[in-house]
């Protein structure tokens, strides 16, 4: 076997409170293409950026062609042949096809950029990625998104890169343009370029990689040749099984008696682009779990029961009566909360206090002009910060000095305080240490015994087992299979149904 | 003609400033006469010299994304500080070299603001707008006349290229010739140097232009700077021509300058602009001037009331066009 | 030891430093200065004190209200314009109209002048809430704009008028304290109160901090946008009435003229970030009355006045750099080693 073009041994990457990478190995040799597998948070995303120079390393090596080299800025990593395109395509709309290609390369004379020389070039670089056809000159938005990363790919390989790395490119694209970049990807393997590949579609990793390496929580679980690893393997590797420390309210929750009573039932629900047409019911006092990989739909179908984007197809009844979710505030007013996955951008008001974010919930939903007393917010910030562990107990405390599972904590009470009968709780328990979910859990658990309906989503499969009573799998923006939770529904059912699916899949565009 | 329409797209608001321009112009010689002649097209580039400087240097901020408050503020402070220091005996030739690079100087304020510190564009311009306007005052609150000898009127002296009958002259001044070069060196600048082609990637998406390794940092600098120079370029055309500098020259300049540029089609989110467009805008902006006076219906106080409406128009179809592209 | 250490932190504090500076500077060259006397002829008070209660009234007016449009994470530079209008309007009015001592004139005035004051904002308000303009761009439009409309509202005159109702509002006094003052403090313990004892407040910053996360969270952003504009331009066409009313003239030109520096100044003297998000109304009101103190102190110790536009920008560009992620760094390290430093030397 060849040498290996990069070899990254022992990395570590700390952030204030986070081990992001906990001395992690990753080897990638030319010619190959070599899938990063992992859930949100295991670190592929970390371990990119090391190796592009975005983050410096705490601990380990990364040899280049065999050298020790410190990477420090993209620059670095650019010397040293690694070029990487990105989920988002990272190119300027507002230019020509020709100079998102060469961009900071053009070739010049006394006369400045000489434009003929410029297309001539970029012509040549899309040519060998079997692009020959597109028009240097055309602007680039003229272009569908699928092209478009073939251009940032051109872009890249214009420089002679040793090593390509794409990260999620596939999230946008259809069959038939994953086929084609599918094709440039193997070309280019061909032509010796080591590729590192991210993506969440099953399917497609096995379609193109030679090999693997998976993370999890930072750490690394092992490489693999694709044809030694099944995909229940794969996926039980990837998610893991940590049922240690949770094993406190693992008690199974007891089941409902007598008819269940619908509460929303939604036909039909999608959106464009993110979601197929989806029906859900949920019923009173029940745990829904989403299930699904990152990029599932998962996420998109609960914003739209929640009214944050709109839905283009279908309709819910809420108690019965139709009820036009246009803006989260009419979910507020339907009863319905949601609380992102997205803790620090579309959750937590950084600048505010722990009260003011407490109860910023229900006094949106009272209106301006009825402020809740000071007595009152106290006493509700008591109870919140006693029922659900917030520590420190400081409500004036701003709440971006907080750890990340007690601003979820937060969060939670933000949205018990309305008192919801619909809640949606998105990834909750992300990136917060194992007190602080276990807590949460306990506190889904307890809702859902006083009569509130819970949505939960958790790329932890383990978890969603545990507290759900009905699992929706998601699949690739689209409702796969719906379970009733019983003795004989695990993790694995759950991945065994995700694989099989990726399976029939696989068949299918086999055939 | 789709493929043609989709490679030309950009320049379709700059081909619409021509023709706003063109039917302005008929629509005077119809109305009033004696626009389309030479005396009045001399004019109406003297008098717009120094707008034209101003919105080429604008172009290169706004393009970027960003937006300089500043310039008519800066206007005001170099030519104050220009005529004092010509009519206390300096030497006009570096006076006026001094008034271009105070005005530099401002811009790399403004650049270091925006770009080191990380203040918003619009805040870090207007607290340099506040300081231009305040330092101009600080030196004067009179109309400061420039000596009738000095050198300095030289760059207004006229070039009569024709001489038509009665006073229709083709004439030009080396203001005039001035603001060309501008435009010129701008259109060089923009279209044949890597700088001027991260102007527009950055404008494109700025995140993209890091990602690509472009300088974008050093680069958003230089854009202020430039407009700060060409403001202090502008403010010696303009000082020369009319020999007279105030702590209140140049209010609401800034508003003219953003209405060329997005007259001409410049995007005031940035990404998408012509040099050339920003000139037919100023051109635009002159003639309506010109067309107000030779109306005399308007009062002349309703012209900045104009131009606020002109650039909200503007803004609002651009706003329009951009929610459309996105939702075809 | 601790609550001062609090204080201090807080940003009013040094503009509440800063004024009693001043002040100081005032009595070394006039032991005399602070002193306040009822003048024999009229019975109302007077002295130097009274004249900046005079000055600070129109300033805290509009201070208030960019205050809260700042802290919707946006900027209103229309103010000084919009007092211009408002002051147009009102002197045109009683020009054309008025009986010199009717006080049914003078509140037909009052109203039109706000009506049209309200009538900006208004469009301020549609146009960054609604059509999404950027705030700076939409509010430097009507800066320009607005004072052309003032000069068409008076065809480029600067009208006098005659209304002695107009000018006792200005000019008056109750129990011996400026009117304009009284009037002044009203108005902001009224919006003080609206604004803290509502949820304003609240809703405000954290659409201020975090338009996504205040919209998930239930925040209705036009409604707040519309308030915080629509009070700016009201609170700003009153503050017009009281600049032009004090002379009975209105100077278009002039009338509000820089008025958003003073504003702007006003509030991030008072600790409130141009970014947006929390703001202090109590620091607005102590940077108010420094930037009285200050236009007083500059002509009573006979300093050009046309130097202060220069000074306050200097004093803007300052805070603006200590609002700054990096000269926070900076003090931030400066601290740390400091601190270090101590406990070596310990």
């Amino acid at each position: 076997m060849t040498e290996p073009v990069v070899e990254m041994r022992g990395i570590s990457i700390e952030f204030p409170g986070v081990k992001a990478l906990d001395g992690v190995d990753f080897r990638l040799f030319p010619g190959e293409v070599h899938s990063l597998m992992g859930e949100n948070g295991a670190g592929k995303s970390t371990l990119i950026k090391a190796l592009t120079g975005v983050y410096p390393i705490d601990a380990g090596e990364i040899r280049i062609a065999g050298e020790i080299r410190r990477l420090n800025g993209t620059a670095d990593a650019r010397n040293a042949g690694i070029a990487t395109v990105y989920q988002e395509v990272n190119l300027c709309a507002n230019l020509s096809i020709g100079e998102n290609v060469m961009l900071g390369q053009e070739p010049r004379s006394a006369l400045g950029i000489r434009w003929k020389a410029l297309h001539a070039a970029a012509h040549a670089a899309l040519e060998r990625l079997g692009l020959g056809a597109l028009d240097p000159r055309a602007p680039l938005s003229s272009l569908s998104l699928a092209v478009q990363q073939l251009v940032a790919i051109a872009r890249a390989v214009q420089r002679e890169s040793k090593v390509l790395i794409l990260d999620e490119p596939t999230s946008s694209l259809d069959a038939n343009e994953v086929a084609n970049l599918f094709r440039v990807i193997r070309r280019l393997r061909d032509e010796g370029v080591a590729i590192l590949f991210v993506s969440h579609f099953l399917d497609q990793v096995y379609a193109i990689s030679d090999r693997m390496t998976i993370l999890r929580n930072g750490r690394y679980e092992g490489e693999f040749l694709t044809k030694d690893l099944d995909r229940t393997a794969l996926i039980s590797t990837m998610i893991g099984k940590d049922a240690d420390a949770l094993r406190s309210i693992a008690a199974r929750r007891a089941r409902h008696d007598g008819e269940p009573q619908v509460v929303l039932s939604a036909t039909d629900l999608g959106r464009k682009g993110s979601i197929a047409p989806t029906d859900v019911d949920l019923h009173r006092g029940e745990v829904v779990g989403l299930a699904g990989l990152l990029g599932s739909g998962r996420t998109e179908l609960a914003r739209l029961l929640y009214g944050a984007d709109r839905a283009d197809t279908g309709s819910i009844i809420r108690a019965g009566k139709r009820a036009d979710l246009r803006s989260p505030r009419a979910a507020m007013r339907s009863r319905i909360a949601y609380s992102s996955e997205n803790r620090r951008d579309e959750g937590i008001i950084r600048d505010l206090t722990v009260r003011e974010n407490l109860i910023l919930g229900l006094q949106t939903k009272r209106g301006w002009a009825r402020p809740i007393p000071r007595r009152e917010q106290d006493e509700l910030v008591q109870k919140y910060i006693g029922e659900l562990g917030i520590r420190p107990a400081d409500p004036e405390r701003p709440i971006k000095q907080l750890s990340g599972g007690n601003q979820q904590k937060v969060l939670l009470g933000r949205w018990l305080a309305t008192q919801p009968e619909i809640l949606i709780l998105d990834e909750p328990t992300r990136g917060i240490d194992i007190g602080a979910k276990a807590e949460i859990q306990g506190a889904v658990a307890a809702l859902a015994e006083r009569g509130v309906t819970v949505v939960f989503i958790s790329s932890e499969l383990e978890e969603v087992v545990r507290l759900s009573d009905r699992i929706l799998v998601l699949k690739d923006r689209r409702k796969i299979a719906e379970l009733v939770n019983g003795e004989h529904v695990t993790a694995d059912t759950i991945v065994a149904v995700i694989a099989e699916d990726a399976a029939t899949a696989h068949e299918e565009t086999e055939a | 003609m789709k493929q043609f329409l989709q490679h030309r797209a950009a320049t379709l608001p700059t081909i619409g400033a021509v023709v706003i321009f063109v039917a302005m112009i008929a629509y005077g010689e119809i109305a009033y006469g004696r626009i389309l002649q030479f005396s009045t097209l001399s004019n109406l580039l003297i008098n717009n010299a120094h707008l034209v400087i101003l919105a080429v240097g604008l172009t290169f901020v706004i393009v970027t994304g960003g937006i300089d408050l500043s310039v008519g503020a800066v206007i005001a402070f170099t030519s104050v500080t220009g005529v004092l220091l010509a009519n206390a005996g300096w030497n006009p030739w570096l006076v006026m070299v001094l008034m271009v690079v105070i005005g530099g100087a401002f811009g790399l304020a403004s650049g270091i603001l925006v770009e080191y510190f990380g203040v918003q564009p619009f805040i870090a311009t207007l607290a340099m707008m506040f300081l231009a306007r305040g330092l101009a005052s600080t030196l004067s609150t009179n109309p400061e006349r420039l000596a009738d000898d000095s050198p300095i009127r030289l760059i207004a002296a006229e070039w009569k290229l024709v001489d038509g009958p009665k006073v229709n002259d083709l004439i030009l001044t080396p203001g005039v010739l001035i603001a060309a070069i501008v435009v010129l060196g701008a259109w060089f600048v923009l279209h044949r140097t890597r700088l001027g082609r991260t102007v527009y990637a950055i404008g494109g998406s700025e995140p993209s232009a890091l990602l690509m390794g472009l300088p974008v940092w050093r680069t958003k600098v230089w854009v202020y700077v430039i407009s700060g120079t060409l403001a202090g370029v502008a403010a010696v055309v303009y000082t020369a021509r009319l020999g007279i500098a105030q702590n209140i020259t140049g209010i609401g300049w800034e508003l003219d300058a953003i209405a060329a540029v997005v007259i001409g089609g410049t995007l005031l989110t940035g990404g998408v602009g012509y040099v050339a467009g920003s000139v037919v805008g100023a051109l635009v902006l002159g003639l309506m001037i010109v067309l107000i006076t030779r109306d005399g219906k308007i009062p002349p106080e309703m012209t900045t009331i104009i131009t606020g409406g002109i650039v909200l128009v503007f803004v609002l179809l651009q706003r329009g066009l951009s929610v459309v592209r996105r939702n075809p | 030891m601790n609550r001062v250490k609090g204080l201090v932190k807080k940003p009013p504090f040094w503009g509440f430093v800063a004024i009693l500076l001043l002040l100081a500077i005032n009595l070394a060259k006039d032991p005399r200065y602070l002193a306040i006397t009822v003048s024999p002829v009229t019975g109302n008070l007077v002295g130097n004190v009274i004249d900046i209660l005079r000055v600070v009234a129109p300033i805290l007016l509009i201070a208030f209200g960019m205050c809260l449009v700042i802290a919707t994470g946006g900027i209103d530079l229309s103010v000084g314009s919009v007092m211009a209008v408002s002051g147009a309007v009102a002197m045109q009015y009683l020009h054309d109209h008025g009986a010199p001592d009717s006080v049914g004139d003078a509140l037909a005035a009052i109203g039109l002048a706000l009506g049209v004051a309200l009538l900006v904002g208004l469009v301020n308000a549609v146009l960054v809430a609604v059509v999404g303009l950027q705030p700076f761009i939409t509010t430097l439009v009507m800066m320009l704009a607005g004072r052309g409309l003032a000069k068409v509202v008076t065809q480029g005159q600067n009208t006098n008028a005659v209304n002695d109702p107009m000018r006792w509002i200005a000019n008056g006094y109750v129990l011996g304290i400026p009117v304009v003052f009284l009037l002044a403090l009203v108005l902001i313990v009224v919006v003080a109160v609206l604004i803290r004892r509502s949820a304003l407040g609240l809703l405000i910053e954290s659409l201020g901090v975090d338009p996504k996360a205040a919209r998930l969270a239930g925040v209705d952003r036009r409604a707040l946008l519309f308030s915080a504009y629509l009070l700016s331009a009201l609170l700003a066409g009153i503050a017009g009435l009281f600049a032009t009313g004090s002379v009975m003239t209105v100077d278009v030109s002039q009338t509000g003229y820089q008025a958003e520096l003073d504003a702007i100044l006003a509030v991030v003297v008072g600790g409130t970030s141009l970014a947006g998000g929390r703001f202090s109304l109590g620091g607005a009101v102590v940077g108010a009355f420094l930037i009285a103190t200050l236009d007083k102190t500059i002509v009573f110790l006979g300093v050009p006045a046309s130097a202060t536009p220069a000074f306050k920008a200097v004093v803007i560009v300052v805070l603006c750099l200590l609002q700054s992620q990096r000269v926070r760094g900076w003090i931030g390290q400066a601290g740390a080693r400091m601190r270090a430093a101590r406990k070596a030397v310990a």
